[in-house]
């Protein structure tokens, strides 16, 4: 019991440019929940390629049953029962719910070409079956995953996770896009694998899970392992200031700005898969903060106000007049931005330079007669990053060089000189340092104070209830909820976006 | 199971094939006959195979356009080897068809592989590498029928229950892609790196290492229909099989198998191709001029992937509950 | 450590976005030209005459002409395979139209407008549904050449109007044929549209991130509609001049020209994978094949061997990078420890 079955020591991990892992140590314990702690950026998620063997080490030692081993590949981890459930779906949407949990593992029929030419397909369903009967997930393991919820999509990963006799069970944060019901399903689950003996190692954001379910905590701090210790001898506050090196005061800088006239109202907002029935306005000087789990169809509401979505239906009126939205083009001329959460993917073109993402939505504006004027570019480029203080040493430098915090303030800094009248911004502190967010906070307000109106979409419940002056809440593509600054308490916020009721 | 192939694509696809087949029967009823049937079979078995081979291709999101310029090499070589060695027994001469094809292949693979260039440009340049190479080997010559033996020639032509080699090969390549695509996992690792290439990564599939089986099989079959295609049409020359690749994936995309990866089956694979052959075969019975082919693969081909697009259109992220779903795990159930 | 992020942070903007002229793809393209010059006429007294070189134009001016908004196209993350049989569908009803006894202009204008709608075509056919151009094109391109095949068979047109011979043929001034002045005068265009103009701005920004330039309120179909139809016209354009070169038309024309179009662009630096390359070097790509194919219609090596040195090359060309920076990460990750 009390013999490490798995531990990493002075384990270091070099990408180029960056140390993600630097001599970390990771002790699993068999029939024992470790927790991991870290902001984003710790190097949580290379911490769990490294142990399943996506990454390989740079230095350091893997400990298994008190071996050194070494994984050249997924494969070898696999071997020796070490699973992990993923952040990202890593599932494949093409096949059956049995063969995602199988995969990689297939039962065989016996014989003499086991190996090659003999996969069970009926004991691979009626295992599965099994499997997913015993997180009580209830599905047919015949099923196309594409058919499924995003909420089935995770419990396949976990029953994938559970189908080969684990030893070590590495969990990334498995909550994230689950119901309220779910969550407690998944609970059961811990402790079940737990009195198994399994170790188990649980990532998650939330205190309240790792006080609910874990032995022991580990923490890291900017790729650095920085203490661990039991859960019991330990509360929340010692643990934040291990995780940020200060102790955590309220740091949201919310000012009280006039609130001015109805701005933007949308009514009756529909899609036929992603949300129904969304009405909302906004006024001047306000923000308005959305709160849902990932899944809920805040983005996909948020994306259809800015044109990206087809067949939405519903109106949308700007100062009173009813604005007809297409495409973003359409927003952007309208004065609707969306700051993106897939800041890489849909905000910024990182191999571009700064100045050329700057002036990229004004383009009409800024080419005369459709001919480059380099020199009016720098000129915005300038003025609205040093507005937002972007660190470059220069504004040609390409934004792939930047660090995430200042590619997340281009990505501002390029809506803000379009002149908008509503921003929207989703999740406008994932994956930034500590220091970062409370910048991206301050502008906030910042912001709001100059007139503009703010939509502040986000999954952080401290951000929400410390920024919004109204919340929306959204479950299963519905606003359940709407509540003022002063109705709205951590707890019920929770509670109804989990699909909870409020009784009161 | 019946049900479900009915509505599936594989079997509205053959529905559309044998109604294509009918219909051409009430104009010329020898068309349906069993000898004629078997003939239009015995036609595409050629593309069958090489159209299995694409497949696995596709499916692990490559392409390979070196395939006919493959058939025409490969060919060549064993028709000059043939020609020079006359008595060399036909089993040598089919393993080393066998050998250059699956080595032509490995090219393309390893490129793919190990260097993770596009297989677009490197299968478009050693398309034209391997038809130069064919130039430069017979040095533009013709090996006729009369320079090859009468086993080189025969053997695809011999019958077995009334059904050519050739045939038979394509029948033995068939099951053996189905049962491998459907039981072992080496088969089920194309679906998975071509599906999900970071998921399979995460799942102890090496990707490159499946993309370059699929580069080696689909070279190994093309070698293989290499010296069918010469001693079927008793001729070897360098544009051999010229611009063949296009029916190939054609035969692929109308089978259903995704441009994109991941996605088609053995049987709508088969079924593709059976298509292309049945069209092919029945022009000239319905006085259609045979200069009319490539235009309808073109169109099929265009059709083909249209009606994929649009199918997997509705398969859109699901959020909204369905009212039936949320009886079952409504959360408000625990309360 | 401390060192390393400050380093990501901010790093040294002048060393890593402009190379040293030195070590440009361009550079080393003139390079190589010069070498291949000098070679040539050690090689053979005749290469130098300017009306050997004058003639030696005329093997790449028509490909050269597509393989301008080619790559465009490519830098855009697209690609078009089906420019040759758009080649000779214009062609072939260019041969009908003259058959009909149309004049000149109205052949001319012919083949243009049907390049310009097949380009049309397939443009609307990747983005109407949304499927990949290769797919598309790789459709059209048996459709197109097919249906030249249908409406001429085996038959050869032959019969143009007085005049239509100008465009392949004939010599703006001294030694400077139509085709080489056009096409001149095309790079200078392209280069001017790709290099100066908003609209070259947004190829570069859908091909590095097409959702990014969308979000950014770019017409991202629109553009790539325009492309694919700018990619047919020049083909159309490409067709008249091989047309009238010819002074024939039949099916098969232009065969496997869209290899030699693609090998250009590619070896021109442009990237197949979209994003990145210039019209500079994709001109200097074209001499330098211009002269590598000059050369050995002087040493008398036949064509076809010509086609194994085009995939060599293109093989070469996109592999090379890739090794480069394939040792240059493991030389970057050992410094880094």
């Amino acid at each position: 019991m009390n013999k490490a079955i798995f531990s990493l020591k002075k384990v270091s991990k070099v990408f180029p440019g960056v140390k993600a892992l630097d001599g970390v140590d990771l002790h699993l314990y068999p029939g024992q929940v470790t927790a991991l702690l870290g902001e984003n950026g710790a190097g949580k998620s290379t911490l769990v390629k490294t142990m399943t063997g996506i990454y390989q080490p740079d230095g350091g030692d893997i400990i298994f049953n008190g071996k050194p081993v070494q994984f050249h590949s997924p494969h070898d981890s696999h071997a020796l029962g070490i699973t992990a459930i993923h952040q990202e779906t890593v599932l494949f949407d093409d096949l059956t719910v049995a063969e995602n949990i199988f995969l990689g593992n297939y039962p065989m029929k016996k014989g003499p070409m086991t190996k090659y030419f003999s996969i069970d397909w009926s004991a691979m369903v009626t295992r599965s079956q099994d499997i997913l009967s015993s997180i009580n997930a209830h599905m047919d393991p015949n099923q196309i995953l594409r058919e499924l919820s995003i909420g089935q999509k995770h419990m396949v990963g976990i029953a994938r996770a559970l189908s080969v006799d684990a030893k070590v069970v590495i969990l990334d944060e498995p909550t994230a896009a689950l119901s309220h019901h779910e969550i407690h399903e998944l609970y059961e689950l811990v402790n079940t694998l737990k009195q198994q003996g399994k170790a188990i190692l649980f990532i998650t954001h939330k205190f309240d899970e790792i006080f609910a379910l874990a032995d022991r905590y580990t923490v890291f701090r900017d790729g650095c392992y920085v203490g661990e210790g039991f859960i019991k001898d330990t509360n929340e506050g010692q643990l934040v200031e291990m995780m940020v090196a200060r102790s955590i005061a309220a740091t949201y800088p919310k000012k009280d700005v006039e609130i001015g006239e109805t701005l933007l109202e949308v009514s009756n907002l529909c899609h036929t898969t992603e949300f129904a029935n969304i009405s909302f306005s906004l006024k001047k000087g306000e923000i308005l903060g959305v709160y849902g789990l990932v899944g809920s169809g805040r983005t996909e509401v948020m994306q259809a106000l800015f044109g990206t979505t087809d067949h939405v239906t519903g109106t949308v009126k700007m100062n009173g007049k009813e604005v007809i939205i297409h495409s973003p083009k359409d927003a952007i001329e309208n004065g609707i931005v969306y700051v993106p959460e897939e800041r890489q993917k849909q905000g910024i073109v990182l191999e571009l330079p700064i100045y050329q993402n700057i002036s990229l939505p004004q383009m009409d504006r800024l080419a005369k007669h459709g001919n480059l004027d380099q020199e009016s570019e720098m000129s915005l480029a300038r003025q609205y990053c040093e507005r937002l203080q972007v660190k470059a040493s220069c504004w040609e430098e390409k934004v792939m060089n930047l660090s995430g915090g200042n590619q997340q303030k281009v990505v501002i800094a390029k809506w803000l000189a379009t002149n908008p009248k509503v921003i929207i911004l989703d999740e406008p502190t994932k994956g930034i340092d500590i220091g970062s967010k409370a910048a991206v906070h301050e502008f906030m307000s910042e912001l709001v104070d100059s007139g503009l109106a703010v939509i502040m979409v986000s999954s952080e419940l401290p951000e929400i209830m410390g920024m919004s002056d109204r919340i929306l809440v959204m479950n299963e593509g519905l606003i359940v909820s709407e509540l003022s600054r002063a109705d709205a308490t951590p707890e019920k916020v929770v509670s109804l976006a989990t699909g909870g009721h409020v009784t009161c | 199971m019946l049900r479900r192939f009915i509505y599936s694509r594989e079997g509205i696809l053959s529905m559309i094939v044998l109604a294509m087949f009918l219909a051409v029967g009430t104009i010329s009823p020898d068309f349906i006959s069993v000898s004629n049937s078997i003939s239009i079979f015995n036609d595409t078995s050629i593309l069958i195979m090489l159209a299995l081979g694409q497949m696995l291709v596709i499916l692990t999101r490559c392409i390979d356009l070196s395939v006919a310029a493959n058939v025409a090499f490969t060919g060549m070589v064993v028709a000059m080897v043939n020609q020079y060695f006359p008595t060399l027994n036909m089993f040598v001469l089919m393993l080393l068809a066998l050998g250059i094809g699956a080595f032509l292949g490995a090219i393309n693979g390893l490129f793919v592989w190990l260097l993770k260039v596009p297989s677009i440009v490197i299968t478009l340049g050693t398309m034209s590498i391997y038809r130069g190479a064919t130039f430069l080997l017979s040095d533009g010559a013709w090996v006729n029928s009369h320079q090859m033996s009468e086993a080189f020639i025969g053997l695809p032509r011999y019958e077995i229950l009334s059904i050519p080699v050739l045939a038979w090969m394509a029948i033995i390549t068939i099951l053996l892609a189905f049962w491998t695509m459907k039981f072992s996992v080496w088969g089920r690792n194309f679906y998975s790196a071509g599906g999900n290439p970071m998921a399979a990564f995460y799942s102890g599939v090496n990707v490159g290492k499946v993309q370059f089986y699929a580069f080696l099989v689909s070279g190994t079959l093309a070698g293989l229909c290499g010296y069918l295609w010469v001693s079927r049409f008793a001729v070897a020359y360098v544009d051999v099989a010229n611009g063949f690749e296009l029916q190939v994936i054609a035969a692929c995309v109308i089978g259903g198998v995704s441009i994109v990866g991941g996605l088609g089956t053995v049987v709508g694979c088969v079924i593709g191709a059976l298509f292309i052959g049945v069209v092919n075969n029945a022009l000239p019975i319905i006085g259609v001029s045979p200069f009319w082919q490539m235009a309808i693969s073109g169109l099929v081909i265009i059709i083909a992937v249209v009606a994929n697009a649009s199918s997997d259109k509705d398969k859109a992220r699901i959020i909204l509950r369905k009212p039936e779903a949320s009886v079952g795990s409504a959360p408000s159930q625990s309360h | 450590m401390d060192t390393i992020i400050k380093k990501s942070a901010t790093p040294d903007a002048l060393s890593t976005s402009k190379l040293p002229v030195f070590f440009r793809w361009e550079s080393l393209l003139i390079l190589i030209i010069v070498l291949v010059c000098v070679m040539n006429s050690y090689l053979s007294p005749y290469f130098l005459d300017p009306w050997n070189l004058s003639d030696a134009t005329f093997n790449f001016t028509e490909k050269a002409l597509i393989a301008l908004p080619m790559a465009m196209l490519i830098i855009a993350k697209e690609i078009d395979i089906s420019v040759a049989a758009i080649i000779s569908l214009s062609s072939t009803l260019m041969g009908l139209v003259a058959q009909m006894g149309a004049p000149v202009y109205m052949v001319a204008c012919v083949g243009v407008l049907v390049g310009a709608g097949c380009g049309l075509f397939n443009g609307a056919l990747v983005t109407g549904f949304k499927i990949p151009s290769i797919v598309v094109t790789i459709g059209t391109m048996s459709l197109f050449r097919g249906i030249s095949y249908v409406l001429l068979g085996d038959q050869v047109v032959r019969d143009y109007p007085a005049g239509f011979e100008f465009f392949g043929q004939g010599y703006v001034y001294w030694v400077f044929s139509f085709e080489l002045v056009l096409f001149v005068f095309f790079a200078l265009v392209f280069y001017w549209l790709l290099h100066r103009t908003k609209f070259g701005r947004y190829t570069y920004a859908i091909g590095n991130n097409p959702t990014a330039s969308y979000y950014s309120g770019i017409k991202v179909n629109k553009h790539r509609l325009i492309l694919f139809t700018l990619v047919g016209v020049m083909s159309g354009i490409a067709s008249v001049l091989l047309t009238s070169r010819l002074g024939s038309t039949r099916p098969s024309i232009a065969t496997g020209w869209e290899l030699s179009i693609i090998t250009m662009v590619v070896l021109g630096g442009v990237s197949i994978l979209g994003g990145s390359g210039t019209i500079g070097g994709v001109v200097l790509a074209v001499i330098l094949m211009g002269l590598v194919t000059f050369g050995m219609g002087l040493l008398n090596i036949p064509g076809i061997v010509m086609t194994i040195i085009v995939g060599v090359m293109l093989i070469t060309v996109v592999s090379v990078p890739v090794l480069i920076t394939f040792y240059k990460n493991k030389s970057n990750k050992a410094k880094a420890l």
